[in-house]
């Protein structure tokens, strides 16, 4: 287990910092259901920002329009300062931007790493890349590897498998690869340890704490309090399409968190 | 593709995944696992089995002669299957194919012998009325977002009377054409067996499309659109751009057909391709692609094309009736596809 050093230890960011990427006020409607309802957020450099909230809250939603998995029909979102419109994915991606989606998005036909690199493959280098347009199949099988056993995905070893011949966790670990290799700015996991077991999600919480470290600000989504309250040095609460309250894992208990996001308490 | 023998993962006291693959025990389920990876493994299996029985049916069917009137006949309907296959791989279909190859061909006899441009320029002709065809089905399809089936269901009829209107419903004569227009036609000699150039050209087509499937982002990034659009949409693939584009190459390759077609029959006839709609479909599922896309091989498919021309030719010379030809060709998509169900389960 990496040692995190003493500066970055959790607690509130330091106020004096600017925050890499912003929202404000995003509002998303689809036909009459509101999924987000003028909802802001902050995130600033070094952090891992939880978001919690029940079932329809809108997280994914929200973590949707910062990607450009979504357009929000309002608002205004920010990275590094600068106003930023991301249409489609890949303008995220341009930015730095690595998402694991509740749904995951990898192609069941396709092999771990065709996966890993999917709509970015490497080319071979000379004219063979540069002419005849052909990927690097074995550049790629190397890179997946390191990638998985810099993760210490250890259930993983052959890269050529079809993702449809894995198991749901492992499924979830090539998605989590993924971000983790290409996010260079904010990396955002939607319910990332959802479907994996004990060591697995451990696994997870340590590449979120890793990102941490190396600088890379991480949103994560989870329904699991004691990991948000292990990982989290804030905690955005969503609530019927709103951000009912953003707390810290100091400041309130994981009853009072449960209680703001139910609406039994206001925050 | 090396399958490390079950040992637990001593670092981990983890079962790795191999060990999964190899626990499924049944041999029938292991042949399952084999057929799930390599999909054209059953219709080469399929394609040797007819080839020997018809063989030891018929005598005539193994000489030179014959092989070399099977290749022609497969010739056209192997070159649209190939651009039936791309579509099809993204979880499309296009029962238009048979009638914009017949349009193109049209095109091309009609622009060289009644207007008088050089052959090249009538090929030339059937390329860009080829390619706009695959473009306004690509364009249905991605930008109104309507089912392949529905819109090709439509452009079939829109290319059939285009065609009949343009031609006046006349066949050109190959005598009347220059020779580079009937060029697919002419044959050369391998080992005894005569090959036109048109099936060579066919072959030429398949290496192309297979090292741009296995080998080209591109290629990857069709497989990934058919396997789930979603996915890679979020991937960071632009699913219309990769749908446009694949309808474009149909275009091109059926363009290519219709040149094929002059030359196997000498004439551009606008009522040549009404079965070849079907038969490319044909072609592709008992090639193994899967008609919900992401799975299948450009293989699968010439060995499909292969194995209908042979069990026609085969039955044919057995004495058949051409409707009982008709029968067998059925029976064998029914089971294709019911095998592709079957392979299909794999996934859990
Ligand atoms: N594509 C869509 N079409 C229609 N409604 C949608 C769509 N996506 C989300 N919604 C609606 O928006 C609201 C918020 O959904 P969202 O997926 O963001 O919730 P969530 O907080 O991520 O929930 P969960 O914890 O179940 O993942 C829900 O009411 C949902 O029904
Ligand atoms: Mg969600």
């Amino acid at each position: 287990m990496t040692l995190i050093d003493g500066s970055t230890a959790a607690g509130a960011p330091a106020p004096v910092r600017e925050p890499i990427l912003t929202a404000k006020k995003l509002v998303k409607t689809y036909g009459r259901v509101v999924g987000l309802d003028g909802v802001s957020l902050e995130l600033y450099p070094g952090e891992v920002l939880a978001i919690i909230g029940d079932n329809g809250a809108g997280k994914s939603t929200l973590i949707k329009c910062l990607t450009g998995a979504e357009v929000a029909d309002e608002g205004e979102i920010t990275l590094d300062g600068k106003p930023v419109q991301f249409k489609r994915p890949q303008d995220a991606h341009a930015a730095g931007i690595e998402t694991v989606y509740q749904t995951l998005a990898v192609s069941p036909a396709l092999d771990v790493a065709s996966n890993l690199f999917l709509g970015r493959e490497l080319r071979r280098a000379g004219l063979l890349g540069s002419v005849f347009r052909m990927v690097d199949k074995k550049g790629m099988r190397k890179r997946a590897k390191q990638e998985l056993s810099d993760l210490g995905i250890s259930t993983l070893q052959d890269v050529t498998v079809a993702v449809e011949n894995l198991s749901g966790g492992q499924r979830q670990a090539v998605a989590v690869a993924r971000a983790a290799a290409f996010g260079s700015k904010v990396v955002v996991l939607d319910e990332p340890t959802a479907a994996l077991g004990v060591r697995e999600s451990n696994q997870v919480l340590q590449l979120v704490k890793n990102l941490r470290d190396r600088g890379i600000p991480v949103i994560l989504i989870s329904h699991n309090m004691p990991h948000v309250f292990e990982v989290a040095d804030r905690i955005h609460i969503q609530r019927l399409g709103k951000c009912a309250a953003t707390i810290t894992p100091q400041s309130h208990s994981m009853t009072d968190a449960v209680a703001i996001m139910t609406g039994a308490r206001k925050a | 593709m090396t399958q490390p023998t079950p040992t637990a993962n001593p670092a981990t006291g983890q079962h790795d995944l191999a060990e999964e693959f190899l626990d499924r025990t049944t041999p029938l389920s292991r042949l399952r696992g084999v057929m799930h990876r390599y999909p054209a493994i059953s219709p080469a299996v399929v394609l040797v089995i007819a080839i020997i029985v018809f063989g030891m049916l018929n005598e005539r069917f193994l000489n030179p002669a014959n092989l070399s009137l099977i290749t022609q006949q497969v010739a056209v309907v192997g070159t649209l299957a190939i651009a039936q296959t791309l579509i099809i791989l993204t979880a499309g279909i296009d029962l238009s194919v048979g009638a914009v190859m017949v349009l193109s061909s049209m095109v091309i006899a009609q622009f060289t012998v009644q207007n008088g441009l050089p052959p090249i320029m009538g090929l030339i002709a059937g390329l860009v009325v080829a390619l706009a065809a695959g473009a306004l089905n690509g364009f249905l399809v991605t930008r109104l977002r309507l089912p392949p089936f529905i819109v090709t269901l439509g452009t079939l009829n829109v290319f059939v009377a285009l065609t009949l209107l343009y031609s006046n419903g006349a066949t050109v004569r190959g005598g009347d054409m220059p020779d580079l227009l009937t060029w697919t036609g002419t044959t050369f000699s391998v080992g005894g067996v005569n090959f036109t150039m048109g099936v060579l050209l066919m072959l030429v087509l398949y290496v192309v499309i297979a090292f741009i499937l296995s080998q080209t982002a591109w290629g990857r990034h069709v497989y990934a659109v058919g396997d789930d659009k979603e996915a890679a949409r979020l991937a960071g693939i632009s699913v219309s751009r990769v749908l446009m584009s694949v309808y474009l190459a149909a275009g091109a390759i059926l363009a290519i057909g219709a040149w094929i077609q002059i030359g196997r029959s000498n004439a551009a006839s606008p009522n040549a391709g009404t079965d070849l709609n079907l038969d490319s479909i044909t072609a592709v599922v008992i090639g193994g692609t899967s008609l919900f896309g992401g799975r299948g091989t450009i293989w699968g498919t010439l060995l499909g094309a292969l194995i209908v021309g042979v069990f026609r030719n085969g039955l044919s010379l057995a004495g058949l009736d051409v409707l009982w030809q008709t029968f067998a060709v059925g029976v064998l998509i029914v089971l294709a596809v019911s095998v592709d169900q079957w392979i299909r389960k794999v996934r859990k």
